[in-house]
């Protein structure tokens, strides 16, 4: 033996009769369910139907359009964006409310996050959307915008906010899902600002800076880096509940796919291809955070 | 070329060397039920170097991060410099500033530079310029033989260096007294003399101090004076030769016999 040479093998995993088994019934299930559809249900695939509402080509223009499908899922990923954003201010203003001196500025946050954490999302939307909907957007004015307005009907605006006709929607979707979300994003926040030390308060009371220098220049930088991965598992969270406002007409993907299966009848296709849709969307974002973190940690060290 | 005449560690010597600058009496402090400070009554003069020393638990610590108001007392009266210090008072970051201290786990800021976590204290309290606090910071950086790693990250030092970074950034807001709380005790050996030949040559620059610490020949080289506690009490206050050669009550002799047996 001489330690330079290279190291024998360990035992490798092989695949034991255990696993043979358990594939063979997955494959099993799937070929039943496939099955039961094609020859009980006696159902017509046709994928190329639903398939065309992803992308069309549009005859007049002689282009590739995105059509309703991949329209939607523009809308889901602004509605997603747009919402992280809003909710992440909330979030942070609250999640320093939890924690601040004030009792009154406790008692709020804390409300917020209580109520909203104990009622069922969709209840909640329908409650605040009717509400922003009927009374906030006149107050503010937002209903009485002019959507061909040279500020509205642009491709910049077209890029962040999809179509201005749809604005007044998209804001209402997007501020539900906002303030909803920014009740768990405040719960992220109140765990990342206690996960500093009390030392690092000490350090910068010891040298006699003011509460809000602590907070601004000792704790929150500290306290963001350790907040962005759950905010951005929050982030593709939010792409999967956004679904949810489908059902007070945001025409995101869910609300598009909805009307696709319903004109086409083509149900199982298109909830298939909305699944995976919303599965690719989520697994990428999952898959560049994840890539992120690693370098940010190989940054860290 | 650090001149000790012009060494940023000089403490200017325009307080009478007599006049107190921390007056302490009838100081109590609870933690719940639990009393952790009872009746304290000293008083340290400008220039003098006192060492607290006593078994953990005994409320050292406690004592002096009552000072600066990092915990907050029940009882009793605490003047630095003359003005009072009460839990919850308006302007207690103005006394922060002229009170320096180092933590025993050094409690650097990871997310700045060495050099930052200097100047941050002159910049925003002070209203230092940029250039003017990176100036002040090398010079005491240069000071606790660190200069060289002004750009690292607290992480990258070891903890002998973090603590000395640590006494740079206290000694960054220029104050009039220094409060060291167990400085090397978490600290591997090699890296003690260090940090204590840093100490050593602040009492020599004339910095008032008030150290907790076990580093008997630290007591011994620079203390004026050394506070014995136990129990929530001062037990034994005399100079440090006689303390350690000659205790006179019981406690003090049982904790010197229990230190010095390891």
């Amino acid at each position: 033996m001489d330690r330079n040479s290279p190291p024998p093998p360990l035992p490798r995993r092989r695949v034991t009769l255990v696993d043979l088994v358990l594939i063979g019934l997955v494959i099993g299930m799937i070929v039943y369910a496939v099955y039961r559809v094609n020859d009980v249900l006696v159902y017509h695939w046709n994928w190329e139907r639903v398939l065309s509402f992803i992308i069309r080509f549009d005859e007049e223009s002689g282009r590739w359009v995105a059509n309703l499908l991949l329209q939607g899922m523009f809308t889901t990923l602004r509605l997603a964006v747009w919402a992280t954003i809003l909710a992440t201010i909330i979030g942070v203003i609250m999640g320093y409310w939890r924690r601040c001196n004030n009792l009154t500025l406790r008692i709020i946050s804390r409300t917020y996050v209580e109520l909203i954490r104990n009622i069922p999302p969709i209840v909640f939307i329908f409650i605040f959307y009717f509400f922003i909907s009927s009374q906030i957007f006149p107050l503010i004015g937002l209903s009485s915008l002019r959507y061909d307005s040279p500020y509205m009907d642009n491709d910049l605006f077209r890029f962040m906010f999809g179509n201005p006709r749809l604005f007044e929607n998209f804001i209402a979707g997007m501020i539900c899902l906002a303030v909803f979300e920014g009740a768990y994003i405040t719960e992220i926040v109140r765990a990342g600002i206690q996960s500093i030390g009390k030392g690092q308060w000490e350090a910068g009371r010891a040298i006699g800076l003011s509460h809000f220098n602590i907070l601004r220049d000792i704790i929150l930088p500290q306290a963001i880096r350790k907040i962005l991965p759950p905010l951005a598992g929050q982030f593709i969270t939010l792409i999967k509940d956004s679904a949810m406002v489908s059902l007070i007409s945001i025409q995101e993907l869910t609300f598009l796919a909805n009307e696709v299966a319903a004109t086409t009848t083509k149900v199982f296709e298109t909830w298939i291809l909305v699944g995976a849709m919303y599965f690719v969307l989520c697994y990428f974002f999952a898959y560049v955070f994840a890539k992120l973190e690693q370098r940010g940690a190989r940054a860290n060290r | 070329m650090n001149d000790k005449t012009t060494s940023p560690l000089k403490v200017p010597e325009t307080k009478a060397k007599d006049k107190p600058i921390v007056e302490v009496s009838g100081l109590c402090k609870w933690f719940g039920d639990f009393c952790a400070l009872f009746d304290i009554n000293f008083s340290v003069n400008f220039g003098e170097k006192v060492v607290i020393c006593g078994p953990s638990g005994s409320g050292k610590s406690t004592l002096i991060r009552c000072l600066n108001q990092l915990e907050e007392h029940q009882l009793g009266t605490i003047r630095i410099d003359g003005r009072e210090v009460k839990p919850g008072m308006k302007g207690i970051e103005e006394i922060r500033r002229d009170v320096g201290m180092v933590f025993q786990s050094f409690n650097l800021f990871p997310h700045l530079s060495i050099l930052d976590n200097l100047t941050i204290g002159p910049i925003r309290n002070r209203g230092m310029s940029k250039s003017e606090a990176a100036e002040m910071a090398m010079e005491l950086l240069d000071r606790v033989h660190i200069s060289e790693q002004a750009n690292k990250y607290p992480m990258q030092l070891s903890g002998g260096q973090q603590q000395r970074v640590a006494i740079a950034r206290a000694l960054c807001m220029k104050p009039k007294i220094m409060l060291f709380d167990e400085p090397t005790s978490a600290l591997d050996p090699e890296m003690i003399s260090g940090v204590l030949d840093v100490m050593v040559e602040l009492a020599e620059d004339g910095m008032t101090m008030l150290c907790v610490t076990h580093e008997m020949g630290f007591a011994r080289q620079v203390g004026d004076r050394v506070i014995f506690m136990d129990d929530a009490e001062i037990v034994e206050t005399a100079d440090p030769e006689s303390f350690f050669n000659n205790p006179e009550t019981e406690r003090a002799k049982l904790f010197l016999s229990q230190l010095l047996s390891h």
